[in-house]
């Protein structure tokens, strides 16, 4: 069996859009968190989220700016740069060798809000034929798919955060199943008022109001997260058929992918108290999520001491932060690998994690780990080696992804060093 | 009585394309519109803007038929004329 290798990257984040503008940004630790302009914020307890500034007209034609919610739009923009960065024309490719799999968790939500304001204060008949597809999950994959002529499968997988990782794990079994090319990734915009106020009921969201003091995953002071819209999409290859298409250069090589789910806790509603990411406190299972990444490994046929940074999930509430550090040392020993969570930069971008996967490929081409912003003070219990402040010189073969979804979800993805035609820094 | 102009016409279609749309540079009246990059979803846009604009009824079937610019443009014509 061939490998999956990534070819191609695309990136449009709170804290910049294109490849190298992000990479710049977090590798300089400068953040995308603000307080929200979207629209006015003021009524909510949450002020803060990470905004992508943003030209949809340089990427995208007025057909699918038309018909699109920015969720979408974020990833049509990544995917123009992925496929440029891959030396691709999808034009002049077979349409039924490529594929899409993405995932997306908040729909068309700003998109939805204003036309469902139409239908209410003007009534049906001002409602944009739009709507029937702007505000849908699969809206991306179908978008993406028709604009770029994929005619492969296309899917869309909703596991919130987990979402980024699991629909790369899907399309590399896409590629195994036959299908050479595969667009993937995952994008959200959660950012509008309705949507707002969906998260707040989670409980769940920091409401502070300093940026630099507000989601602090493994801090003692963690008290929520914040969210950011934003997306990244990868072009996934067959190993073979990229090598005889003359590919440019290999970021890396999706090696190892597991997904585990847990049973529900209590009442079922989401919240800090109530969603499990581990089973049950007490029962002696094996927690959820270490079991996601012990799966990953052993599917990529790497060893804990082969992995040389994880990127952690960083929820950013101290129970959920203290399940996952427990499960990175019970997997790696007390302070035994490099840490980060860059999100720190962006917020948390829901089906965006995937931005997490370009990230852990641009550690491995440039060999260095980006830090972890804000947090100043180690939680106790949290014997963890972060990487704090300053970004960290290391030589990157492995990096173990991991991803946590409101609901159950852990996903664990392992990058590998390519082979061969490895990116060089540009 | 309203008139509904070839100007008219553009900036509804526009409209229905977030303000870009090429294939409006030229003669569009009589080209199809899959061959203007408007899919079905966008004609059925096209007719929702007209319902606003225009205070008409468009029936789902009279959308079917509206294959090309040339067509909508006489279609909306005659339905204005009979309402005078």
């Amino acid at each position: 069996m061939t490998g999956a290798v990534v070819t191609g990257l695309g990136v449009a984040s709170p804290n910049g859009v294109g490849t190298e503008e992000y990479w710049r940004a977090t590798l300089e630790g400068r953040s995308g968190i603000r307080p929200i302009r979207l629209f006015d914020a003021a009524p909510y307890p949450v002020r803060l989220a990470g905004e992508v500034d943003f030209d949809a007209e340089a990427y995208i034609p007025g057909k699918f700016r038309a018909q699109t919610d920015q969720m979408t739009q974020l990833a049509m923009a990544a995917t123009v740069m992925a496929f440029a960065d891959a030396g691709l024309d999808p034009a002049g490719m077979p349409a039924f060798e490529m594929g899409v799999t993405v995932a997306n968790s908040s729909g068309g939500i700003m998109f939805g809000q204003r036309e469902l304001q139409q239908l209410w204060s003007q009534g049906p008949t001002y409602v944009s034929a739009y709507m029937s597809v702007a505000w849908f999950y699969a809206s991306t994959a179908g978008q993406l798919s028709i604009r770029h002529g994929m005619k492969g499968p296309a899917l869309v997988l909703a596991s919130e955060q987990a979402g980024g990782l699991d629909a790369v794990g899907h399309a590399r079994r896409q590629i195994r199943c036959g299908t050479p090319l595969m667009v993937t990734g995952g994008s959200d915009a959660s950012l509008a008022p309705v949507g707002l106020a969906f998260q707040i009921a989670t409980g769940m969201l920091s409401t502070r109001r300093d940026p630099s003091r507000a989601y602090l995953p493994f801090d003692r002071d963690a008290n929520g997260y914040l969210p950011g819209n934003g997306g990244a999409i990868l072009v996934l290859e067959d190993a073979d058929a990229a090598e005889a298409r003359g590919v440019p250069g290999v970021y890396g090589e999706i090696a190892g992918y597991a997904a585990t789910f847990d049973p529900p806790l209590d009442d079922g509603e989401p919240g800090p108290d109530t969603a499990a990411y581990d089973p049950p406190r007490g029962s002696g299972r094996s927690p959820r999520l270490r079991r996601a990444a012990e799966l990953a490994l052993a599917d990529a046929g790497v060893a804990p001491g082969d992995i040389d940074v994880v990127f952690a999930d960083a929820w950013g509430l101290p129970a959920l932060d203290w399940e996952e550090a427990r499960a990175i040392t019970e997997l790696f020993g007390p302070r035994g690998v490099p840490v980060t969570a860059p999100k720190t930069m962006t917020g948390r971008l829901y089906a965006g994690a995937a931005l997490d996967l370009v990230t852990a490929l641009l550690s491995i081409r440039d060999g260095v780990i980006p830090p972890t912003l804000n947090v100043t003070e180690p939680a106790p219990g949290t014997d963890l080696d972060l990487v704090l402040r300053e970004p960290r010189r290391r030589t990157v073969r492995h990096a173990l992804v991991l991803a946590r979804g409101l609901g159950g979800f852990n996903s664990a993805i392992v990058v590998s060093a390519p082979t061969t035609h490895a990116r060089s820094s540009t | 009585m309203t008139e509904f102009t070839v100007a008219d016409l553009k900036d509804i279609m526009l409209k229905a394309a977030d303000g870009t749309a090429p294939a409006l540079d030229g003669d569009f009246l009589d080209t199809p519109f899959p061959e203007l990059e408007f899919d079905s979803l966008a004609v059925l846009e096209i007719a929702t803007l007209l319902q606003q604009n225009y205070h008409l009824v468009i029936p789902d079937e009279a959308v079917a038929e509206l294959t090309s610019p040339r067509v909508v443009l006489d279609y909306v014509t005659a339905r204005l004329r009979e309402s005078e």
